[in-house]
Order: C-alpha cells, then structure tokens, then sequence
C-alpha cells in the first residue's frame, strides 16, 4: 500500500474560477472527475472556485465549498481553516497552477504540512519556466525550439537579429498563449515586447517554425514509471496558429507509423524525465518533409486538450490522474467503459473526431479577426464521424455560425483569395470553400495555407460531392449511390434540399423535410455507434454514442418502453451561452434519473459535464440540428424531449420539432413560440395589463425618425442580423442616429429594425421562476448594480435584491405570475424588467432556464432546475416553504471579460454581451459579497494610485462620494482634466494627467505603460461612439498593462465603497453550507 | 461473406480478384506498410478497424543493406485488406504510392465502404472465422480456406540462410517468418545475425545466442523448430522468443498452447511483468496462445496480459530463456518493450564471459 493512500484523509482542490479566453468548461469536467475520484476513496474534498454555475460546485460533488477567490491569500485561509493533509493543483487550469506554485513557494504548503498530490510542484516550475523546461528536455536530448529567455525589449531585439526574423514572443506563465504573438520585423517586436513584460517578467523569443505541422499527445504516467499516451492529435491549420484556434483532428492522419511513435516515444522519455504523475499534454511542430520535429511546450496539468482526449477516446483523463495523484498504478485501475479491462492501455479509435473552434469576434468593437498565436476562440464543438468529410461537416454545423456544413451556405465575401488564405481568421475554412469554388487547386491553396494536401484533398472531395448533386434536380432522379454516397460524405438533408432541390431560403424547411421523407422510403438512415475505447475489441458497458451513415448495423437496441426522456444540451460556449446551461442540462438529466426514467443527452461540446457518459443513461455525442434529434426521437422514441435547460439552441428547435410531432415536455411550444415572437409577446402583455417600453418594428428610415420623435432620446436599436456593421445600440441623439443609419444602409421590409425607447437611470430586474400548470411555484428576483443598459450577462447581479422597493418586488412578482399565467408555464421562466419609481416594464421574457438560474439556485439553496424537471415530468409538485425565500446573506454575480486576449477590443459595456464568464460569491453583506466577487474576477485592491476619469456630469456626480472616500482612505487620486476639476470643485485632491492625445507629461498613457496606476475608471461619455478616441486609448492601454480597469459608474463606486469600507481580515472565510 | 453466412459488401481497390483465408480484425490506428507485409499475417483477411486507410501512401521501396528500411518483409502477406474509408489522396513526403497501387502490384485485393467495426463485433462474439472476397463477376467463389492447417512457417520461412552485418556478438537467427525489424534491432546492437531456415538445426552454427522469430499459424505444426531449441536450450546459451517463438520456446518448455477465440491483433495491448508493478503497453499480432500450467520446473511466466489474464511470455528463472508473445521490435506499433533485445544483448554479453572464465 502506497503511503498517501492510506494516510490522506482530506484534500483541497483548486477550481479554475470565472470563464475565461484559455480556460473555460473543460476545467469543470476535469475538477468533477477528479472529486468523484476522490470521493470514491472516501477521501474528503474541499473545493475552492468561485464559478456558482459550476457542476463542481454543485451538492454532492465535493463534500465542501467556498465561493472564494482562487488566489494565494484566500487559499492559504481556507487551508488554515479545513486542514487538510493533500492538495491537488492540476485540475483547476492555469489559475490553479499558478496559485499553488505561488504558495509552495511561499512556503505556505509546508507551513501547514499540506503536500501536493500527483505531479510535484518542481516538475510544475521545470515545465512553466522556459529556460528550465529547455534545458530540462536538453539533459535527454530532446529538441525544443530554439529560443531565449530575455527580460528587455533591447535583449529581445538582439536575440531576434541574430534568429532571423520571423520570430514569436512568448510569455512565461500565461494562459493560452498570453502576450504572444509573431513579429515578421523590428518595429513589430517592439511593440509586441512591450506588452508582452506586463504579463510577465520573462520573455521568450525564438524562431518561427510556420507551417510546420502541430500535432499534440496527452500523456499519463503513475508512481510505478508506467506510462501510456491516451491520444494524439493533429492540427489542421500548421503551427502558426494557437491550437485553441486550431481545427483538430484525433488521431492523426497525416502521420507514419514510425513519425507517429517516434513522438509517442519523446512523450513518455519527457514525461518520465520531468517526474509527472498524472498527466500531461505535450505539443509538437513536426517538419512536414522529414522526421524532425520540436517540442513546442508541456502542461503539467489537465489542460483543454485533454478533456477534448477524454472525450474523443472515452478515456476519463482526469479521473485517472486524480487516482494516480493518490499512489495507484495505471494496472491497478480499471477501464471505465468496459469496466472489465485494465485502464493501462492506449485507446484504440474507429472514428474520428474533429474539433472546431467558435469565435464570438463579432461581439466585440474593433477587435482584430486575424488568427495567430494568441487564443480568441471562445468555445468548441468536437464531431465524431467515420470519414472526415463527415466529421468536418458535422462540426461546421454544431458552431452555430449559421453555416450548414462545408458547402451549401451563403456566399462569403472574400475580397482577396490569395491574401484571405494566407492570413486566416475565424472565416478561413470557408475561405477554403470558396477558393476550391472558384477553382483553385489543392497546390494552390496547400502553398497559401501550408495545410497538409490530404485535407485539402478531402474537402476537396465535398466541393466535388456538391458539384456531382447539384446536377440533380430532383430527389427521384438522384441515384440511391449518391444521395447514400453525399450523406456519408456528412451531407445534411438541408444541403441536400440546397444542392439538388435548388431550394430558396424561404422553403427551405419544407423542401428540407421533403429529402428527409423520400431518404427515409429509400432506406437511407444512420446508424447508431458506440464510442468504446477499443474499437469493438471488448463490449462497452457505457452508452457514449454517436450518428453515422458509415456503417451498417447499430450497436445499441433501442427500448422504446416509455422510460425514456432526452435533454437537449447547449451546444458551443460563446458569449451568452456558457457552463450554467451545462449545469442546467447535468440537473435536468440527473432529475430525469432519480426520478424513475433514463436520460438521453444529447450535445457536442467537449468543453462540458453534460457530455461526460456517466452523468446520463445514454450520451449521444451529436448535433442539435432538426435533423439530428429527429433521427434519435426516430430510434429512441422518447417519451418526451426536454428543450428548456440548454438556452438558446433547444429553445429554438421547440417549435420546428413539435411541428414534427415531437412531445415536447413542459410548457407547450405554441407558448414558447408566444414568448419568443416579440410581436405575439407583445400583445400578450397588452392583454394582461402589463407595460413594456414602447417599440416599433420598422422598415424604412422615415418611420424610425418618426418613431425616435415620438418616444424621444435615446433608443435602443436592434437591427436585423444581416445588417452586419451595425450591432444592436443604444442611440442618444440625432447625429448618432444617423451615424448608425450609415452603417444599416438596407433598412427594408426584409430587413427591418426594432426600435425601442430606452428608459434612462432605470433598474434592471430579473425574476428567474418555475411554474406549474400556470401558476408560479418559486422564484428569485435579483437585481443588477449598473443602471439598464448594460447587458444582464455582463452586468453585476445582486440576489436577493437589496436596494429594492418592497412595492417594486410585490409588482413583479404578480406580473410575473399574470404571465406565468398568460402562457401557461410549466418549467423554467426568466424575466428581465426595468423598474423606476416603482413604475415597472417588461423588457424580455424566456421560457427556459437562464443564465442566472445556478446562481440563484446555489443562493437559494433551492435547485430549481430540479424543480422544474419535476414539474415537466408531470408530477404535482409542491412549492418549497416560503421562508426558503427569506435570506440573511447576499450572493453576487460578477462578469469576467477576456479583453487582454482580444487585441484591439474596446472594453467598454454596451447592450451586446462581452462576458466570457462569471462568479458567484456569498457574503454576510452587499460590500463582502461584492469584494469576494470582484477578486474573483482579477480584481485587485488598489495599493495607492487611482485613475479616474469620470465622463459626463451625470456619472462625475455618481462617482463623487467614492472619490471621497478614497481620498479619506489615503489613496492618491489621478484624474483627466474634466474630472480634477470637478473633484477640486467639490474638495477632493486630484493630480491631472493629460489625455493620451496630447504631448504633455504627466500623461495618462504614460502613468498606464509605467504601471504607475493601480485602478483605472474610465467612464465612457456616451453609450454609442465606437471611432478610436482618448477614452477607448487610456481603457484599451488598461487591459494591455494589466491594470483593473472599470466603465461603469455604479459599479465603480460600489467596488469602491467596499474596499474602502472592509479590509482583507473583514472577509469571511465560510463554506456555502454555513449560510 | 463470413464462414456463418454474414455478407457486406464494399467497394474494390487494389487488385480485383477474390480471396479466400482467416478474418481478423486489427485495431492499431497506424502501420498499414508495416503490417501487410508482416509474414505473422499470412494466409490472413486483415480487417482495419480504423476506418481512414491509405492517407500517408506507401512509402519508397529504398533498402539500408539487404533490407528494405520501410517494410517488414518482402512483399504484401495478407489474402486481402478490408477497410471502412480508403482514400485515394495521399500525402507524405517520404510516400512513393499508393496504397491501391501498391496492391495492385502485389495482387492483393482491397476492399473499402465496408462497416469493420461490425464485422469486428462479429468476430469478436462468434470467433474468429474463415472468410471469403468475392470480386464483382466472379461466378462463383472459391473455397473457404483455412490457413491454420497448412504449415504457413515453413511457406514464409526463409528457404536459404542469410547473414546480415558484421556486429561483434553472433545471433542465430530462426526464420519462423521473422519481420525485418528484429534483424534491425539486433543489428542495431553490435550483432551478426544469421538467419536460418524454421527447421534447420542452428545449434549446428557457431552463436552466442537463438531468437526464435515471429510467424503465422499453428504453432503446433512447428515440431521441428521446438526439437531444435530443446537441443539449443542444453547448449545453455541464451535463447529470446518473440510471439511465435513464444509458442515454440513454451512447447520447448513443456507447456500447450490453444487457440484464442479471436486473437490480439492491436498496438495497445498491456501486459504486467509478472510479480511487478511493471506494465508495457504492447503490439501484438497473434492468434494462438501459451497455457503456461503445465511448464516444466525452472519456468515461469514471464508476462502476462492485463486485459483478460492471457500468457505474454515466459522465462526460465535460472538460465538465460525467455520469450514474450507482444512484439519488441514493434514496427509497427508502440517501442516501449525494445528493451527486452537490450535483455537478450546483456544475457549474450554475460554467456560470453562465464564462458571465458
């Protein structure tokens, strides 16, 4: 018996916080894993994460939480508090990595006789540092690519001229490629160093190996020295591009035998060498004309790659680490899919799969597109087929870009093909597309792009399937070789309809249910397979399945007892739809199971608890098409589909699949429908009596000015999506309107635009509820701390409200109530609504879970998505006690933003959503709960220097008392002219900084580059101007140097009061079970 | 078309001609050169359970010496290949051809559009089975043909006996149908090796130490090799067994072997070193197995296969014996087990010197 299996008795795991660019989902799947592994020990576990909407953080994973900062301080307390005798750092990403490092090296690991279990925290440091990780891989004589630590852009330079340009920069210590990127020339390297020192003291500089393949291996390895590779997988798009942008394909295929093991070899010799036990990734740039090859870097640690491994082998990476982390060997374990064989093997693949990242760039103002070597996407989809054609075609689908495969989508508009290819962006696959339809050669494009010809070949193979189709115009005519031929090349029926029906726009759905009809006469269907680990070697005891047109037989049978109910999961993370619908599908599904029935679950995101096999009865690892789940309901004939816990995505499908005869479970689909129509919703709340701020749809530019002079300014306008340029907006004056009216030139019946009034200074309030038959049965109702305007995903939620009227909160619960009514709900409902002076509105109503529902269920400590599943069974549920909703602690919500990761963004808050992320802390009070929740975020306590910069009259007067404040608490208070004078006015010392347009020292921008700031608050002067100004200068210079940066005023000054109000030893470190 | 009437059909490549032999599944995700022209796979339908086959080509035909430095053999020894996806495309720099073509040159028929991951189920519930390719026209289909019957070593084994490199340690070589990679990883250790034929009588050669080699079939048909090592193993000099030489060093050794229901053909197989915490992920290619019980005294077993208990090789706990049923040379496959020739290297170096003394 291994010494720390016997004697550990309680552990702490460090969470990976807020969402964020680099470091998202994937590290609630691992984390959960890993205390299943433990509990299964009967170890106990203490978990640190802030993210509420966790599944982590859920009952019953870890037999303790603490909403708490991930953060050396706030870890040390909790350590000091629970005692515990092991740590794990492996599972929380790189905000974990990082935070344990910091506290090994502070000593305060020893201090309190905690020892890190698995991989020991030198072997972190060796692989972290880059001049150790070099010289460690050295000592073995593994090649790493040729670079140098450098610690001033001078020395950077240096090293670049003697390199030869081009180079790349990294920065030590970052997540996802952090501060890096390519320069191709001096005044490129200059610029990019700069900003590469505030992330870090160390940079690296070396030669770029652009167009070298990017092929990567996850790695375990126990206490014994035994060591398998679970999974290797190659990039589509060459080195070049970060592999968090990268397509990616497991396992390889454009590797030999011997290149292929001879890379599996370096992975064991490095992961031996370093002293890992557990896992670790490593990535390599192999020479696409000889063997030679690069190390490009090792993660320590669970990373993003490895939960795309788990999920493409079925192998359960982080379960197997944590287990390891505890003294077992590999052959100690076993398989957890066949449950018979040992889990000291290599998975074997009879598919493949193709991961594709999702971008959200066009959320974001200015933001470059351009792809490299720093990340942006912001989540991925994983498609499972039997031929790449049908991988990647399915998995174009699953991003939800409104693309429907590799052909058959709209026409892009590509100015320059060349120049399109050889400088990708998130469009560059279909840039591809076009290239091969406008007869560019797979030479061509391998010259331009450096991907590797045998996937050019087969896209090109899917140009030519189209082109062989579109020969056809009928489906009677379509031979059954080729329309068997087009599904297995991963042909939808819609690019089916498009392709051979020549089906316009407007019929597509019915041309579209046409092809699927006359397949289905003709026998063409797929089959269902079974993800096992080892390709059909031995029986798989778990249901991890996929869709198919490879293949001929099915693996599973299909019950058809009446038992069964699918759950429609969320699809990619993106902005607005992240880990809380994840946490709301696991809840219905678990609900589901308790509850007598089996769940089906279907989803396609990698990144997700929802796709792990053992949370559901069975796991179709598939798209959310129509066509898809019509295909499972066809086989499973579930007794119901459950569409309102996975956000958009299922919602939308409510009606089409209900049109199919679908039984969809809670509230009728005609209802949502009701909801979802604003038209419909509209005179609904006319109906019962209830306000809405007054809105047209309007389709020429006279009505708009009619319209604007009846509500008045501002307004809030929402164009149509085609209208691309011109975002949804909030429109304070003329000028400004006609700006906007510039960019949405084709403002027309087709393409019409919502305007709406938009209510100044008002409240926003979200009700989130469940309700039965009609009739509400629980709810909470929150409030946000920045006034209506900002978008509720990035805006701070405060639950239970604190600041609200009690003749406010009685409005809104009957409103909600009349249309609980109204619609008849059965299931989860949202609410957003303005409230000023007790005068309330309706902005926007959901029946289906929303973000905030983990939140306010983990608050609450009343699960409401559980009650909701409950409720769409269709049992009688009774409503929890009233004092449930009597709470004497707070909880809030705060946005995370990734900024610093999307060069150029402007980091300001607008009606469109820009959060990647959030957290959600409880304290004692508003100020504690807020505190907690804003270092969560990476906020940090001002230690004396303050910028401020306040915008118009109107915030310079809501910032005041917090300016007084900070002068009362010794801070020094930096301001742009305006602002000092306005604070000298009003007896507060300000230091004037000049504007960054102007040459006079002391200067802003300089104050920012010297880090001479601690806070920066930049209040933006209106809510619309996006041209590059002195505001967008001294913000965007704030995320670039790191320094905590805050926009809006409300918000400004509540984080303001806090910390001026309590201290670090004023902060509670209590468990979410002693509220 | 399977021995128990199961049919699917699929596109041709390769040659177009029928074929008739033993179907087995493998299911490694990369080495289809390597394997097809394994002699182990002789008298075989190879099944590829990983549907994407062909998109790195066949590599060039170039030889370092007498021996091809891409291939296992000189030519293709599988009856016919049945995979899910071909792919026409290929591309690598070191490829010469195609797959198809490369097939086509050996006359060996390709079969693709196939479900393999059922045919494996099948053969994984009913056992491994003869089958049947049948090209399109061809009237009617030859005769079911079992392989294991016929004496496929002494049809793969080398007909003369050859000698590679000059290395300072002299390696008998016994041609049970040996893939090249094991010429390649003792040659690469400062060895002579003199390949012999199945049956020939090495202890008649001046060596300092035996391998018995890989090969296909029943390894009960191999009597005369086994008569050979029992009279190598009184020589006491050092004696490595791989796969088929695991069979034959085990009947050497008093133990049985049997016929596994579907046999392991994969890169991922683990194996335990018996009475350690060592375990090896191995490649494997082999249809029979070692019933270790009834081993002579001083034997023990060596390996053992963590998936389902099976024998993965045996040594003699005092003299230098030992042979394992994976595959060190790998190629294809995982190389974490090439120690085992560093083993067999050391014992020969030690022999030698007891010896002197």
């Amino acid at each position: 018996m291994c010494h720390s299996r016997s004697s550990v008795k309680k552990v702490v795991l460090l969470g990976s916080g807020a969402l964020k660019i680099g470091e998202a989902g994937e590290f609630d799947y691992s984390g959960s894993q890993a205390l299943k592994a433990l509990k299964e020990e009967g170890i106990e576990t203490i978990l640190i994460n802030p993210n509420i909407a966790t599944i982590q953080t859920s009952e019953n994973v870890a037999d303790k939480v603490y909403f708490l900062p991930v953060t050396p301080e706030y870890v040390e307390d909790v350590i000091a508090r629970e005692r515990p005798q092991g740590i794990l750092l492996a599972f929380g990403g790189q905000t974990a990595l990082n935070c344990g490092v910091k506290l090994f090296q502070s000593g305060a690991l020893a201090r309190h006789g905690v020892a890190v279990l698995g991989t020991p925290v030198q072997a972190i440091i060796d692989t972290e540092d880059r001049e150790k990780f070099v010289s460690k891989l050295g000592e073995i004589g593994v090649k790493t690519i040729k670079s140098e630590a450098v610690t001033s852009a001078k020395e950077a330079k240096r090293v670049a001229a003697r390199l030869g340009y081009p180079v790349i920069i990294r920065a030590a210590y970052t997540l996802g490629g952090l501060g890096s990127g390519f320069c191709d020339n001096e005044e490129e390297m200059e610029a990019l160093a700069q900003k590469a020192f505030t992330y870090s003291p160390q940079i690296l500089v070396e030669k770029s190996l652009k167009g070298w393949k990017e092929v990567e291996y996850e790695v375990v390895r126990d206490r014994y020295d035994n060591c398998i590779t679970v999974c290797n997988m190659e990039n589509f798009d060459p080195l070049g591009i970060h592999t968090g942008e990268s397509i990616v394909v497991a396992p390889s295929q454009t590797l030999t035998n011997s290149e292929y093991h001879k890379l599996r070899l370096l992975a064991i010799k490095i992961i031996r060498h370093i002293g890992i036990v557990g896992e670790c990734n490593v990535q390599y740039a192999l020479d696409p004309s000889s063997e030679d090859y690069r190390v490009i870097e090792v993660n320590a640690r669970l990373s993003r790659s490895s939960a795309l491994a788990s999920k493409a082998t079925g192998y359960p990476l982080a379960f197997v680490a944590a287990k390891l982390g505890l003294g077992y060997g590999l052959h100690e374990l076993k398989n957890s899919v066949t449950k018979s064989t040992t889990a000291c093997f290599e998975p074997a693949l009879d598919y493949i799969v193709c991961k594709i990242p999702r971008w959200d760039l066009g959320k974001f103002k200015g933001v470059s597109r351009e792809l490299g070597s720093s990340m942006k996407s912001v989540g991925e989809v994983m498609a499972i087929g039997r031929c790449f054609e049908e991988a990647v075609q399915k998995g174009l689908r699953m991003i939800g870009q409104g693309m429907h495969g590799f052909v058959a989508n709209k026409e892009l508009a590509v100015g320059n093909i060349d120049e399109a290819l050889s400088h990708p962006t998130d469009k560059r696959i279909f840039v591809i597309a076009y290239a091969l339809h406008k007869g560019y050669s797979v030479e061509k494009i391998h010259e331009l792009t450096k991907i590797d010809r045998w996937f050019l070949e087969k896209l090109r193979g899917i140009v030519a399937m189209e082109k062989a189709l579109e020969a056809y115009s009928s489906l009677e005519s379509l031979p059954d070789e080729l329309l068997r031929g087009a599904k297995q090349k991963g042909f939808s029926d819609f690019q089916l309809a498009r392709t051979v029906l020549k089906a316009k726009s407007s019929a597509i759905e019915s041309r579209m249910m046409e092809v699927r009809r006359a397949r289905k006469e003709r026998g063409v269907t797929p089959v269902v397979k079974q993800i096992d680990t080892l390709a059909a070697e031995y029986p798989a005891q778990t249901n991890y399945l996929y869709v198919t047109y490879n293949g001929a037989a099915h693996d599973v049978p299909f019950p058809r007892d009446g038992r069964d109910v699918a759950v429609l999961g969320s699809g990619a993370y993106r902005i607005g739809s992240s880990v809380e619908f994840d946490w709301c599908s696991v809840n219905a599904s678990h609900t589901i199971r308790k509850r007598g029935y089996r769940s089906i679950m279907i989803n396609f995101n990698p990144e997700t608890v929802s796709t792990d096999y053992d949370e559901c009865d069975r796991l179709y690892f598939d798209e959310l098409t129509l066509e898809r789940v019509l295909d499972i309901v066809d086989l499973e004939q579930p007794v119901g589909v459950v569409v309102s816990v996975g956000g958009q995505i299922p919602n939308n499908l409510a009606m089409r699949l209900h049109s199919c005869n679908v039984p969809i479970l809670g509230t009728a689909a005609e209802n949502i429908d009701r909801a979802e129509d604003r038209h419909k919703f509209s005179s609904m709340l006319d109906e019962i009596g209830v306000d809405q701020p007054r809105w047209k749809e309007l389709s020429s530019v006279s009505a708009i000015y009619r319209f604007v002079e009846e509500v008045g300014f501002p307004v809030l306008i929402r164009p149509s999506y085609v209208l691309s340029g011109a975002a949804m907006n909030v429109v304070s004056n003329r000028d400004e309107l006609e700006y906007f009216l510039t960019l949405a030139t084709s403002v027309s019946k087709q393409h019409p635009v919502v305007v709406s009034e938009f209510i100044e200074n008002a409240k926003e309030i979200e009700i989130d509820a469940v309700a039965q038959g009609g009739e509400m049965i629980a709810y909470a109702i929150s409030e946000h701390v920045e006034f209506a305007g900002v978008h509720s995903g990035d805006a701070t939620l405060v639950f239970p409200a604190q600041k609200m009227y009690v003749e406010t909160m009685r409005r809104i619960k009957r409103i909600s109530r009349q249309v609980a009514r109204g619609l008849n709900i059965s299931g989860p409902f949202n609410m957003q609504l303005l409230a000023k002076d007790n005068d309330i509105k309706v902005i926007e109503c959901n029946l289906r879970a929303s973000r905030s529902f983990p939140f306010v269920s983990k608050v609450l400590k009343v699960n409401l998505i559980e009650l909701a599943t409950r409720v769409m069974l269709g049992e009688q549920v009774e409503p929890p006690h009233k004092s449930a909703f009597e709470l004497d602690y707070v909880g809030i919500k705060a946005p995370q933003f990734s900024f610093s990761r999307l060069q150029k963004a402007d980091p300001v808050l607008g009606v469109e959503m820009a959060s990647t992320g959030e957290v959600g802390c409880i304290g004692d009070d508003f100020s504690e709960a807020i505190l907690k929740a804003m270092l969560s975020v990476g906020y940090v306590i001002p230690k004396k220097n303050i910028l401020l910069s306040t915008g118009d009259s109107r915030s310079k007067v809501d910032m005041l008392s917090a300016a007084t404040a900070l002068q009362e608490n010794g801070y020094n208070i930096f301001a742009t002219k305006g602002t000092a004078d306005f604070l000298e006015a009003n007896g507060v010392k300000a230091t004037v900084l000049h504007w960054p347009d102007q040459p006079h020292q002391p200067n802003t921008l300089t104050y920012i580059k010297e880090k001479k700031v601690d806070l920066v608050v930049n209040i933006p002067k209106n809510l619309s101007k996006d041209e590059l100004n002195n505001d967008y200068l001294i913000r965007r210079g704030a995320v670039d140097f790191n320094i905590p940066l805050l926009t809006n005023a409300r918000l400004a000054s509540t984080f303001i009061h806090a910390f001026c109000k309590l201290a670090k030893k004023d902060m509670k470190i209590k468990r979410w079970d002693e509220y | 078309m399977l021995e128990d009437g199961s049919r699917f059909t699929g596109y041709s490549f390769g040659a177009e001609a029928s074929a008739s032999g033993e179907v087995v599944f493998n299911t490694a995700m990369t080495g289809y050169p390597e394997s097809l022209t394994d002699p182990s796979y002789s008298g075989q339908i190879l099944v590829v359970t990983y549907p994407l086959v062909g998109n790195y080509g066949v590599p060039r035909a170039e030889s370092s010496g007498s021996i091809p430095l891409f291939f296992e053999s000189d030519r293709i020894h599988v009856k016919a290949l049945i995979v899910s996806d071909y792919s026409f495309e290929y591309s690598h720099w070191n490829a010469a051809q195609s797959l198809d073509s490369w097939l086509k040159e050996h006359g060996v028929p390709g079969v693709y559009g196939v479900d393999t991951r059922e045919v494996t189920k099948v053969i994984r519930e009913r056992g491994a089975m003869l089958g049947r390719v049948v090209a399109e026209g061809d009237g009617e289909p030859a005769e079911f043909f079992d392989p294991n019957r016929e004496n496929l070593v002494a049809q793969v084994s080398t007909k003369a006996v050859q000698t590679f490199g000059s290395g300072r340690y002299r390696v008998a070589l016994v041609d049970c149908g040996c893939k090249y990679n094991i010429i390649r990883c003792l040659l690469r250790r400062d060895a002579t090796v003199t390949l012999v034929p199945w049956d020939y009588d090495f202890t008649a050669l001046d060596y300092d130490g035996v391998m018995i080699s890989n090969g296909p079939g029943d390894p009960q048909l191999c009597g005369a090799t086994v008569a050979n090592i029992k009279k190598g193993m009184a020589t006491g000099k050092p004696i490595f067994g791989i796969c088929m030489g695991n069979h034959l060093l085990a009947l050497a050794a008093g133990a049985t072997t049997y016929k596994l229901k579907y046999g392991h053909r994969s890169h991922n197989q683990p194996a335990l070193k018996v009475g350690t915490s060592t375990a090896v992920i191995t490649s494997q290619n082999h249809g029979y197995a070692v019933d270790p019980a009834k081993l002579d005294e001083g034997w023990e077993p060596y390996f053992v296969n963590l998936n389902d208990g099976t024998n993965e090789g045996i040594r003699h706990t005092s003299k230098p014996f030992f042979s394992v049923q994976f595959h060190p040379e790998a190629s294809s496959g995982p190389v974490d087990t090439e120690f085992l020739f560093d083993d067999f290297m050391e014992s020969i170096k030690k022999s030698i010197k007891e010896k002197s003394k």
